[in-house]
């Protein structure tokens, strides 16, 4: 994959880019593409990928213009505009699924074919997501992923917290990547697609890990609910970074939009 | 210099294993260790120790606001300060403040201070906080990252709302009314002095001078390690090209304690301080910081040290708490001099004096209050005279305020 820079509208937005075939736009997670990079990989094995960063995410420029859910999703289509793509496959994992869906839901003849990898979006009351604002580090792994331990190992590489300049720059980073995530996560990851799932046209195909500790499986049901004739693929021994943990499986799931 | 008697109005009943058996006193605390009818007792003893303070002579008496915390009962400080107003004659009653992000719309901080200022006659220090992560962002569900766009759009709506004499539209972000017409409105011209609560953020330092308002810095770390925050706004001051550094554009919160002798402090008052440090501030580090809270430019400029992954608040003997200068305790003499550091060392004209301390009962903090009044604070009164006209901190109360009446007692006995 290589890291490459466009300009949009409001601000340069860095992207991935790698592989060949059915082009396909990947948006990330809050947690950002750092652990993803095995995945898009894989993926870029059978689709040609565009994987841009949200932006403050990585080493992109912040935007502090975009505040709210329609600006994410906008932004989002200024981004697969200036990439030069029509109708590509539109995929998202967790947050990105969330702003995936609601790029379908605003323009539904736009988008055919839509891949959610555990998309955020909706709330149960039955299953309270939990607040990974306020969580700390070591809290992480055991919401996020199957096998905590190596899941924990993985996010823990190269990082050194008693290092005062890795600290600050994590902080840094940290305060970068999920402030931007917390205009449309935070307090509640809700926005309101819930009342727009119905516009949705596109051929949807729903991923998530069987083990998912973070946006239950009982989500997948309720996406299923709103969005007619979504497909559901339930992953064995997989927590809620499924292409992390799974990658070969989440490509093989996503191919079938094909 | 100007004294007030900060108030954060703790519960007193948390259990000896409140650490080990919950994560937090804030945000998420159990509802269990409340009780109303004990909170009777207890807001009505810290509202005697307020009026105490007003009447034994502190310039001001200070409440604020903090919502889910079992050390700070005030989620509405202006109901506190409405009661103060009533009761006390002319000590200045400092709101620090209204987190006025949070108010919807932000024209009720307009209404609510202006009240307060005409039921006082003109007794009101406003005071305007960004307000904690705490309580901002995980009890009331402000998003960090537009925290401060909200709190500054807030900011200019409440300043146009006193300043302007007609009713005008704004059409903000996070509001739009199409009538702004403040009825009641404050009788201090334009509008009360403002105290803005800061916590080392570069750009309410900057908010801080471009408005004449006073920043204070309102930390339970102490003076000694309060010095260096305090140093990078005076630099701040200094690097803008500020027309004065008068000592009261800056204000500083201390825990005070005084007695007879210094032993007297220890044996009086260290089990009260010991509750407040190793109960009041267990705060779960995840609520500390939401992501995108803070600007990317506070971060950068790296007053981090309180961010380091160890324990912030570890059990610490009396000896210690003094020797930092977290507590200033001992017989008056003893706290004159610590004082006199504080307020030359840290260059303030305002000291924001926390005299209750965690569960200390009302009878101590009124013994600990009057020694300060009346052995301490005459000794330091004239520290920065170049500076004592400058009133442009303070409160100007009308010179003739009514006095609440006597209630008829012969009538209503009949």
């Amino acid at each position: 994959m290589t890291l490459k820079t466009i300009a949009t509208a409001r601000v340069p937005v860095r992207y991935y880019e790698g592989g060949s075939g059915t082009p396909l736009v990947f948006l990330h997670g809050a947690g950002g593409l750092n652990m993803d990079q095995t995945f898009l990989d894989v993926l870029a094995q059978r689709f040609h990928v565009y994987a841009p960063l949200v932006p403050g995410y990585g080493d992109s420029e912040e935007c502090a213009e975009l505040r709210d859910m329609l600006d994410f999703t906008l932004h989002t289509w200024d981004v697969v505009a200036a990439l030069g793509l029509k109708d590509p496959v539109l995929a998202g994992f967790s947050m990105g699924g969330m702003i995936a869906s609601e790029m379908a839901a605003v323009a539904p003849h736009d988008v055919s074919r839509l891949a959610l990898i555990a998309p955020a979006g909706l709330w149960l009351d039955q299953h309270p997501i939990p607040d990974f604002f306020a969580m700390l580090p070591f809290e992480l792994p055991p919401v996020l992923f199957y096998d905590q331990e190596a899941g924990a190992k993985a996010m823990t590489a190269g990082v050194d917290l008693s290092d005062p300049n890795f600290l600050q720059a994590f902080l840094v980073q940290n305060a970068r990547q999920l402030g931007a995530a917390g205009k449309i996560l935070f307090p509640i990851p809700d926005r309101g697609l819930a009342s727009r799932l119905y516009r949705i046209r596109a051929k949807t195909h729903l991923i998530w890990g069987d083990s998912d500790q973070l946006i239950a499986p009982a989500y997948a049901k309720e996406f299923q609910r709103g969005i007619a004739g979504a497909s559901l693929t339930i992953i064995p021994q997989a927590g809620h970074a499924v292409p992390f943990e799974k990658p070969a499986e989440v490509v093989a799931a996503l191919s079938r939009l094909l | 210099m100007k004294f007030t008697w900060f108030n954060l109005m703790p519960w007193p009943d948390l259990p000896d294993d409140f650490r080990e058996k919950n994560r937090s006193v804030w945000v998420d605390i159990p509802s269990r260790y409340f009780d109303p009818v004990r909170a009777h007792q207890v807001y009505n003893d810290h509202l005697d120790c307020l009026e105490y303070a007003a009447q034994v002579g502190f310039d001001g008496i200070a409440v604020n606001e903090h919502h889910q915390n079992a050390y700070g009962l005030m989620p509405s400080p202006n109901l506190i300060a409405a009661t103060l107003a009533r009761r006390t004659q002319d000590a200045a009653i400092v709101v620090l403040g209204n987190s006025i992000a949070l108010y919807n719309p932000p024209t009720r901080v307009a209404e609510e201070f202006a009240m307060l200022d005409c039921i006082s006659g003109g007794r009101l220090v406003a005071g305007f906080p960004v307000g904690t992560s705490m309580d901002t962002n995980y009890c009331y569900g402000t998003i960090p990252g537009l925290t401060r766009e909200k709190y500054a759009e807030a900011h200019e709506l409440i300043m146009r709302a006193w300043h302007e004499p007609e009713p005008f539209a704004f059409n903000g972000r996070y509001t739009k009314l199409r009538y702004v017409n403040v009825w009641p409105r404050p009788i201090q011209k334009p509008h009360p002095p403002v105290h803005i609560p800061g916590g080392g953020s570069v750009e309410t330092y900057d908010f801080c001078i471009d408005n004449t308002y006073s920043y204070s810095y309102l930390s339970f770390g102490g003076y000694i390690r309060g010095k260096a925050l305090m140093d990078g706004y005076w630099n701040r001051v200094a690097e803008r090209n500020t027309p004065d550094n008068s000592p009261y554009r800056a204000g500083f919160a201390q825990f005070i304690c005084v007695a007879d002798t210094d032993a007297d402090a220890e044996r009086l008052y260290a089990k009260h301080a010991h509750y407040f440090y190793n109960r009041c501030l267990h705060v779960f580090p995840g609520f500390a910081d939401a992501p995108g809270y803070r600007t990317i430019k506070t971060l950068q400029k790296g007053i981090l040290n309180q961010y380091a992954p160890t324990k912030i608040f570890e059990e610490v003997p009396w000896g210690e708490l003094i020797e930092s200068g977290r507590v200033i305790a001992g017989g008056p003499e003893t706290v004159r001099q610590r004082m006199e550091e504080l307020i030359k060392g840290l260059r303030v004209g305002n000291v924001f004096c926390l005299m209750q301390m965690g569960d200390m009962p009302k009878d101590k903090v009124q013994h600990s209050t009057r020694l300060f009044a009346e052995q301490v604070i005459p000794k330091l009164r004239d520290i920065y005279p170049d500076y004592a006209s400058d009133s442009r901190f303070w409160c100007h109360p009308l010179a003739k305020r009514v006095t609440p009446a006597s209630l008829p007692v012969e009538e209503l006995a009949r």
